[in-house]
């Protein structure tokens, strides 16, 4: 009777949390699940077959456990007792080679995911590919666009359809550069060059953010992802070269006081100014014939 | 007035806390102790605590102490997480949370050290310590003042880290502390190097402690007991010690580095003048991968032996069992990398950590089945550690499944560092690692005490951490697919707040979980004469439940000799009375405050080192070299019980 | 007192412990050898393995510590044979030798603090000064255990108790060399050649 009655509980408690999460979920924008960039895209249905393997492997277990639990229940005089029953060859081959299969699908998949979606890869497209490198600052994030001379603090207009390539540096403890409406986010390292290659396939306003702590304005270093037609988006770098505003080396050392601002549009006054930001911090190292040279490849995090 | 400056290192009155949350804990916290000191004077129990607990070389003395720390921190961890999310209930938009980004800050990265280092290991090492050598019918552990001296340099980093609430605050760099966030250049202040100096002080502790059971296991089992015969928890703990042993000096190493940086203005993991931030994230989760295993893996020993001791069955494939242990030891080295995917290591790299993490699966998933039928075809009393085995198997699985979603790179691309992430360990850990110390303490408790626990009230414990745990953490892994990243003290987006708000109600109910626990142990005490257990209330199937409950100093008057895996069911199946005719002396290790004198010196020389008094540390560390050269030269260490006065206290018992 | 197989479970237990120690101290060096061969790069404009290392020097070192742990075992056999008179004087030399070899490694460092070139200067001096400094910080602790170890056998002769914990130190000393002979290949020939 106890025990029916705790069955029933458990039931009843189940179908209160499903229905709370109903509600919760309902009308809510999941920005990871609802991408709007190719490479969220490819990430989410990445994700969803993932699970369903999982699930093969979860549901069972799940089962199996109400299952014995009610009925090998002590008070159950009826079910098999076998105390010392502790071997069974077809069993065990089962379950180590089920999940093997499993994993061994799984690791295919992850070894060619991996590389399809290396943040690195440049997105095939026939348009031309919009250059944007990121600076992560203390608490803000720097947009320079080089092919156009214009960058902007904290709001980062793209065009759709058209590939982003990011080049990311830091000036201030690490931190991670997302968006995750688009896809996949990555780490942005004080005198490193990190890459990232999106591409968003709608028009509209996305959200930007840091993941990794850096310090006290860590939670209000976010940004905004302008998603623009292509005439849009030319009407905007034509806009913003009437800035009155100058991005210098000098106006840089201001810009990367710590504190957090709104958002900012400048003229690209110093194109050579992230790379002397990356500069900054870039180990020397001494060559053969006792000169310096300082170290800048691409790809410098695959050297650990 | 130089020279006394000078004297005091750089104290000064500006690091006393500030805010009203800080303050109120600064007051809070000594009133508490203050409180508990009176309470032993006032009973005139310092005697008492002095001679059976704090100066016991007891394995399972030392283990209740561990578990009592354990318990507390665990009160004050759960303390800061109602803290985050209140602040997170409310701080959305243009309304400020109640406590400030730096106390917030101070709060998430206290919260993670004290739960990784302080409950979960405290518990490990205490119920190892209360029921390993009974398991293994031997005395003690290999090295009983070493044991002493582990717990009392976990003592000193718990004392470190709290009395950073009172004076200098906490660091604010999270529980693992990635440079260059914690360098010199961007954290000049003392909290980080009270995180620094808690952590190395209580992992010198941990390290000494693998030793002591890896020489326990392997040289101190009863004659008779070969390796495939001794209980599946004393094989998890060997897996256990093989990982802290290996993993701890990493630790030991990064730490001191990051001191270094700090203290003597080197340069391993700062930005400028050629340092590497990316080294130290490395090293930090090369220790930190296995960390998470070396507090799992006891707790999956623990379950094994509550499964088939509620089962009255013996566990399933035991052989299975064990090539799953040292799979999963061996793999736990070779998976780190799982924790950056996002530091741009290229594909290949990304690729072979993934699958080596995805590989880990296996002997996990294989043991969760091996537990499953080990109830099939077995009879099921459903004692309160069943609970806490019910609890558990729902719960980590669902944090396996998304850990295997995580260990595909392109998926933790877009999890990474967000709530989701923190939803994943939270699930693993508060279902392994939580529930199984917590089936541990409820299982083994009758051992260490002489009466049972109130078993109702066990049962709502493990209902409400249940309860408590799914609308703790199921918001969060939704709000992290909804882009919401881990740490943030305040948010723009309305959506988020009805899912923080259900994520508080989670956290309430897991304190009404731990509330009840605390409830269960007070009522117990107070109603023990009606609890009383004898040495095998459960109906035991391993050494621990042959001897009285609680446990004689001496453990065993005869060393038992055994024939069999699961020697006591064998021998009450079998019904093998054995019937003690012949009483040898034993000796046992005498008290010693050595281990107390130590765990003080360190950790007054890491506040010297936290607070640059340089004079004050280096007199401790002179002093502790000394005190272990004296103690070197004591002979008498030990004491005899003399055989009549063994068969005596047999016959009392 | 204990019986005889008691005490020799007890030392078997003291030196197998000891032995896992070792293998911890080990993964300790592990750790910083991997530091400086990621850091030696980090040169910070300054100083690099060639402009500081002197081979010849470090090599003088390595004889000096190699010498040491002769008459360490010297020490030892002659302890483990009863003959009093020279376990203490190979003893006393062996701590010479440790001593004069802390003191070589010192006046390196003090010249190159002097030079400009201290561990605040660049991450490779930082990994180069830590990883030498902590062996040297273990040999100091050697030379204290020695020390201590030299007052028991005078004081208390050559006790079985006594044996064991020379046998260890042995192993502890013996471990130290290894550990130099890899910084000495890697750290000196390798980074001051190259």
């Amino acid at each position: 009777m106890k025990r029916k009655m705790l069955v029933v509980a458990i039931v009843v408690v189940i179908a209160a949390l499903v229905a709370l999460g109903y509600r919760l979920v309902h009308g809510v924008t999941f920005d990871v699940l609802q991408p709007t960039g190719v490479i969220g895209l490819k990430e989410r249905n990445l994700l969803l077959f993932t699970l369903g393997l999982s699930l093969i492997v979860v549901v069972p277990v799940f089962t199996m456990l109400a299952v014995f639990a009610w009925k090998y229940h002590e008070s159950n005089t009826e079910a098999t007792y076998k105390p010392n029953w502790t071997k069974n060859t077809t069993l065990e081959t089962i379950w180590w080679g089920i999940p093997i299969v499993i994993i061994a699908i799984l690791s295919l998949v992850t070894f060619i995911t991996s590389h399809t979606l290396d943040p690195y890869k440049p997105i095939a497209s026939n348009n031309r590919t919009i250059e944007v490198q990121v600076v992560a600052l203390q608490w803000k994030w720097l947009f320079i666009y080089p092919d156009y001379g214009i960058a902007t603090v904290n709001e980062l207009p793209i065009a759709v359809n058209t590939p982003i390539h990011f080049s990311l540096t830091g000036d201030a403890p690490m931190n991670g550069f997302w968006i995750p409406s688009l896809g996949t986010q990555i780490y942005a390292m004080n005198g490193m060059q990190s890459e990232l290659n999106l591409m968003a396939n709608k028009v509209g306003v996305y959200k930007g953010h840091a993941t990794n702590i850096n310090g006290k304005g860590y939670a209000d270093m976010n940004f905004t992802v302008k998603a623009l037609s292509s005439g849009d988006f030319d009407t905007w770098q034509k806009s913003a070269h009437d800035s009155p505003d100058q991005l210098t080396k000098a106006t840089y050392d201001k810009l990367a006081e710590p504190n957090t601002m709104g958002v900012r549009t400048l003229l690209l006054a110093d194109r050579t100014l992230y790379d002397t930001i990356m500069m900054k911090y870039m180990t020397k190292q001494t060559t053969k014939n006792n000169t310096t040279k300082s170290t800048m490849d691409h790809h410098s995090m695959d050297a650990m | 007035m130089e020279l006394f400056a000078n004297l005091l290192g750089r104290m000064s009155l500006e690091y006393f806390p500030k805010e009203p949350a800080t303050i109120g804990a600064a007051i809070g916290m000594p009133l508490a102790v203050f409180g508990v000191v009176g309470l032993l004077t006032y009973f005139k129990k310092w005697r008492w605590l002095w001679d059976n607990y704090l100066t016991s070389l007891d394995a399972k003395k030392i283990g209740v102490m561990y578990i009592a720390v354990g318990l507390i921190m665990l009160i004050r961890g759960l303390a800061d997480t109602l803290m985050l999310r209140l602040q997170t209930a409310v701080a959305v938009g243009d309304q400020a949370g109640p406590f400030s980004t730096d106390t917030f800050q101070q709060v998430f990265t206290a919260h993670g050290t004290i739960m990784i280092f302080f409950v979960a290991m405290g518990l490990m090492f205490g119920l190892i310590n209360v029921a390993l050598p009974l398991m293994l019918g031997t005395r003690d552990v290999a090295f009983p003042l070493l044991n002493s001296i582990s717990f009392w340099l976990f003592a000193a980093g718990m004392i470190l880290i709290n009395f950073s609430l009172i004076y200098g605050g906490f660091s604010n760099g999270g529980w693992l502390g990635y440079p260059p966030l914690t360098e010199l250049q961007y954290n000049p202040g003392p909290g980080v190097d009270y995180w620094i100096w808690s952590l190395q002080i209580a992992g010198v502790g941990s390290l000494l402690s693998g030793i002591n059971f890896f020489v326990t296991i392997i040289k101190n089992r009863a004659p008779g007991m070969t390796f495939m015969k001794m209980p599946i928890f004393a094989w998890s703990v060997l897996v256990t010690t093989v990982l802290i042993m290996l993993a701890f000096p990493i630790l030991t190493a990064t730490l001191a580095m990051l001191s270094l940086d700090r203290t003597l203005g080197m340069h391993f993991f700062t930005s400028l003048a050629g340092g590497n931030p990316m080294m130290y994230i490395n090293l930090i989760w090369a220790w930190g991968h296995p960390e998470v295993y070396i507090l799992v893996l006891p707790a999956f020993g623990i379950f094994s032996e509550i499964v088939a001791t509620f089962s009255r069955k013996a566990l399933f494939g035991y052989k299975s069992m064990v090539i799953a242990l040292c799979a999963i030891m061996v793999l736990s080295f070779i998976v780190w990398q799982h924790h950056f995917f996002t530091m741009g290591a290229g594909a290949n790299v990304n690729a072979f950590f993934g699958i080596m993490t995805m590989i880990i699966a296996i002997p996990t998933g294989v043991k969760i089945f091996n537990w499953l039928f080990t109830m099939y075809r077995g009879k099921i009393l459903f004692a309160s550690p069943m609970w806490w085995f019910m609890t558990f198997v729902v719960t980590f699985t669902l944090g396996g499944v998304t850990g295997v979603l995580m260990a595909v790179p392109a998926i933790d691309y877009q999890v990474h560092n967000t709530l989701f992430l923190v939803a994943h360990f939270h699930n693993v850990i508060i279902g392994g690692v939580v529930f199984g110390y917590l089936a541990g303490v409820a299982y083994w408790f009758p051992k260490m005490f002489g009466f049972t626990l109130i078993e109702r009230l066990g049962k709502l414990s493990a209902a409400l951490w249940q309860l408590g745990f799914i609308l703790a953490f199921m918001p969060l892994y939704a709000l992290g697919l909804m882009g919401a990243v881990r740490r943030l003290d305040h948010y723009t987006d309305p959506a988020w707040t009805p899912f923080f708000i259900v994520s508080g109600i989670g956290v309430v109910i897991i304190c009404g979980g731990v509330f009840v626990l605390v409830l269960q142990i007070a009522l117990s005490i107070w109603k023990r004469k009606s609890l009383k257990a004898g040495g095998d209330p459960w109906n035991g199937r391993t050494l621990e439940w042959s001897v009285p409950s609680p446990a004689p100093s001496y453990n065993f008057a005869v060393i038992p000799h055994v024939s069999e895996r699961d020697e006591w069911w064998h021998r009450k199946q079998h019904k093998l009375a054995h019937a003690i005719d012949h009483y040898q002396d034993i000796m046992l290790p005498k008290n010693s405050s050595i281990g107390l004198i130590i765990g003080g010196l360190a950790g007054i020389a890491g506040f010297g080192i936290i607070w640059h008094i340089w004079w004050l540390s280096a007199i401790a560390v002179v002093a502790i070299i000394s005190t272990v050269i004296i103690r070197s030269n004591v002979e008498e260490t030990e004491f005899t019980i003399t055989a009549a006065e063994l068969k005596n206290a047999e016959a009392k018992l | 007192m204990s019986t005889l197989h008691e005490t020799q479970l007890a030392n078997q237990k003291t030196e197998l412990g000891f032995w896992l120690y070792l293998m911890t101290d080990l993964m300790l060096f592990a750790s910083l050898f991997a530091a400086f061969m990621v850091l030696r790069v980090g040169t910070n404009g300054g100083s690099s393995g060639v402009d500081i290392f002197n081979p010849q020097y470090a090599l003088l070192e390595t004889f000096v510590l190699l010498a040491s742990s002769l008459s360490c075992g010297i020490a030892l056999i002659s302890a483990r044979f009863g003959k009093l008179k020279p376990a203490v004087i190979y003893l006393v030399i062996t701590m010479l030798l440790g001593a004069s070899f802390l003191f070589l490694e010192i006046r390196e460092f003090a010249l190159l603090v002097l030079e400009g070139n201290s561990a605040a200067s660049s991450a490779f001096l930082s990994a180069f000064f830590t990883l030498v400094a902590t062996h040297g910080l273990h040999i100091l602790i050697g030379l204290v255990w020695a020390g201590a170890l030299l007052y028991s056998i005078t004081k208390k002769g050559l006790q079985p108790r006594v044996l064991h914990k020379f046998g260890l130190f042995a192993l502890f000393w013996h471990f130290l060399d290894i550990v130099w002979i890899f910084i000495f290949s890697v750290v000196y020939l390798i980074g001051g050649l190259s």
